[in-house]
């Protein structure tokens, strides 16, 4: 069976929905006075939902390796794909807890929704802020450009090559 | 034949050019969207950042400072409820008896850090409320009935009227009235501002939240609101004499919490269907229902280079469960531009503030 297993499959969809969703809202967030609001108290929950989702995704595919390689990916693009799975599983885990901790530093309440809070990771610190703000900011664009590079080397496999590749992530 | 060399074959074969193009108009697709989504293709859109650059653009550049209500002051103590807001709201801090630890700010309105205190300058109250489970309400409030503004856009373009003139290095006036005779809802909101001379100090202005919200209870029902601190010290008229010192303002609050704690009753005005939530410049009528809900207690005065007020963006849209935001298009704007402003500031040197002494 050269597919993933259904935990990966589901995982997989799942997370993909919830980072490109993160993606458009982080950089909505940027951009907007009038919906700012909005989609911040979209932007706190879903950050650590995908945190919380990468970790068992990462013991998932510790018990459920993903199959082969298929015959037409090259040996660079092997690597290419290797790294920026890698990439991708790294700032999925980065990205909500640099968030997290720069709202400590500001002493922001960490609020999910209603009464439902976090606690503050890190001490109230002005230093620490400014440079997990900049770092959210660029491992934001970082997870962008993966993406972007995941996206593409499917779609290319997908529509051009047409082997299949595609199918494995897929329930047909 | 290599893999490589197969996937130029397919990029090249003549009977795949309608899938390459379909696979170049879909990663075009999605990053169009992004670029869309954050701005970058819509460079007159008022954005965060381009609402604080008119702070700096009229201000100067005035680094470590806050951009609007720069010059400042520190305050602590706590609010004490009545219980009687617990009709209304769920939160915590409505409960009877229930306690807060209260760190606030009393500011000038303006981007000036080392502006001299007038009694004209609109005075401000910010506060962040923390009760024992955790929760935190944050409000800045002002010395004024109304707003002048109601949307982002006019604050903005109000703002950008008092910049300085490149010839003469100063505001042209007949910008702003250009402004408030295309804008009777400003015009309005001025009169209301004329009508309620100030008070002479800090501690005996009642500071109002301008914007609506909305109390929840616990099954969840939505009373809209709007909040006032009112001052236990009785009201009296600013009578400043010509001959003012700078920081007179400031001066006497720090001589006054050193006598002893300033006490404020937090109001709460309960709206009905009829009154407005989403413009901050019309005043709700005066017979609307009036909740004393707790005893706000200053006790001591701290200067900005000491005190945590300083690192805290006092953000309106930071409120416990059982308070949230109206339709009221300001506090999205409010709560997007303080961040941008809370961003810049504290990465950069910190100077010290106009207002240094403590209390005795």
């Amino acid at each position: 069976m050269n597919t993933f297993a259904w935990t990966s499959r589901v995982l997989h969809w799942l997370m993909a929905a919830c980072v490109l969703t993160m993606l458009f809202v982080g950089a909505g967030m940027v951009a907007s006075l009038s919906c700012y609001h909005f989609l911040l108290s979209i932007h706190r929950p879903l950050g650590i939902a995908i945190l919380v989702l990468v970790i068992i995704r990462f013991i998932n595919r510790q018990l459920k390796p993903p199959p082969p390689w298929l015959d037409t990916m090259s040996g660079p693009e092997r690597v290419i794909a290797t790294w920026s799975e890698r990439l991708l599983y790294a700032l999925m885990f980065a990205l909500p807890l640099v968030g997290w901790g720069m709202l400590s530093a500001a002493r922001y309440p960490i609020v999910l929704t209603g009464a439902l809070h976090l606690p503050p990771i890190l001490p109230h610190s002005a230093q620490l802020y400014t440079v997990l703000r900049k770092a959210h900011t660029v491992l934001a664009y970082l997870l962008f450009v993966t993406f972007l590079a995941h996206l593409g080397g499917v779609l290319f496999h997908a529509l051009v090559v047409r082997d299949g590749l595609l199918r494995r992530m897929l329930w047909r | 034949m290599s893999t490589l060399d197969q996937t130029f074959a397919a990029i090249t074969a003549p009977n795949n050019r309608g899938r390459v193009l379909l696979f170049g108009v879909m990663m075009a697709s999605v990053v169009g969207a992004f670029a869309y989504t954050g701005g970058w293709l819509s460079k007159g859109k008022l954005t965060p950042a381009r609402m604080i650059d008119a702070f700096e653009q009229v201000n100067g550049p005035h680094p470590g400072f806050r951009r609007n209500h720069a010059k400042g002051m520190g305050v602590s103590g706590y609010f004490e409820a009545s219980g009687q807001g617990a009709k209304f709201s769920r939160a915590a801090v409505f409960k009877q008896g229930a306690r807060a630890t209260v760190v606030g700010r009393f500011a000038l309105a303006g981007g000036m850090p080392y502006a001299a205190d007038t009694e004209q300058n609109v005075r401000s109250l910010a506060l962040s409320l923390i009760t024992p489970d955790g929760a935190e309400w944050r409000t800045g409030m002002n010395n004024i009935p109304v707003f002048v503004v109601n949307t982002p856009e006019d604050f903005y373009a109000l703002t950008l009227a008092g910049a300085p003139d490149p010839k003469t290095g100063k505001p042209n006036p007949e910008n702003a009235k250009a402004f408030v005779a295309s804008h009777p809802n400003t015009a309005r909101a001025l009169k209301l501002l004329k009508a309620q001379p100030p008070a002479s100090g800090f501690d005996n202005s009642t500071y109002n939240s301008l914007n609506a919200f909305q109390l929840l209870d616990s099954a969840g029902h939505a009373t809209p609101v709007r909040w006032a601190m009112v001052p236990e010290t009785p009201f009296a008229p600013g009578a400043a004499p010509a001959s003012a010192e700078h920081d007179f303002l400031f001066s006497a609050l720090i001589r006054r919490l050193s006598q002893g704690p300033v006490r404020f009753r937090l109001i709460l005005t309960i709206g009905q269907a009829s009154d407005s939530t989403s413009d901050a410049t019309i005043p709700w009528p005066a017979d609307r229902e009036k909740v004393d809900a707790g005893t706000l207690l200053l006790e001591h005065a701290e200067p900005e280079a000491t005190s945590s007020a300083r690192t805290i963006n006092f953000d309106p849209l930071i409120l416990p469960d059982g308070i949230v935001g109206s339709d009221d298009p300001l506090l999205s704007a409010r709560s997007a531009a303080y961040s941008q402003s809370f961003t810049r500031r504290v990465g950069e040197p910190v100077s010290p503030s106009a207002v240094t002494g403590a209390a005795q």
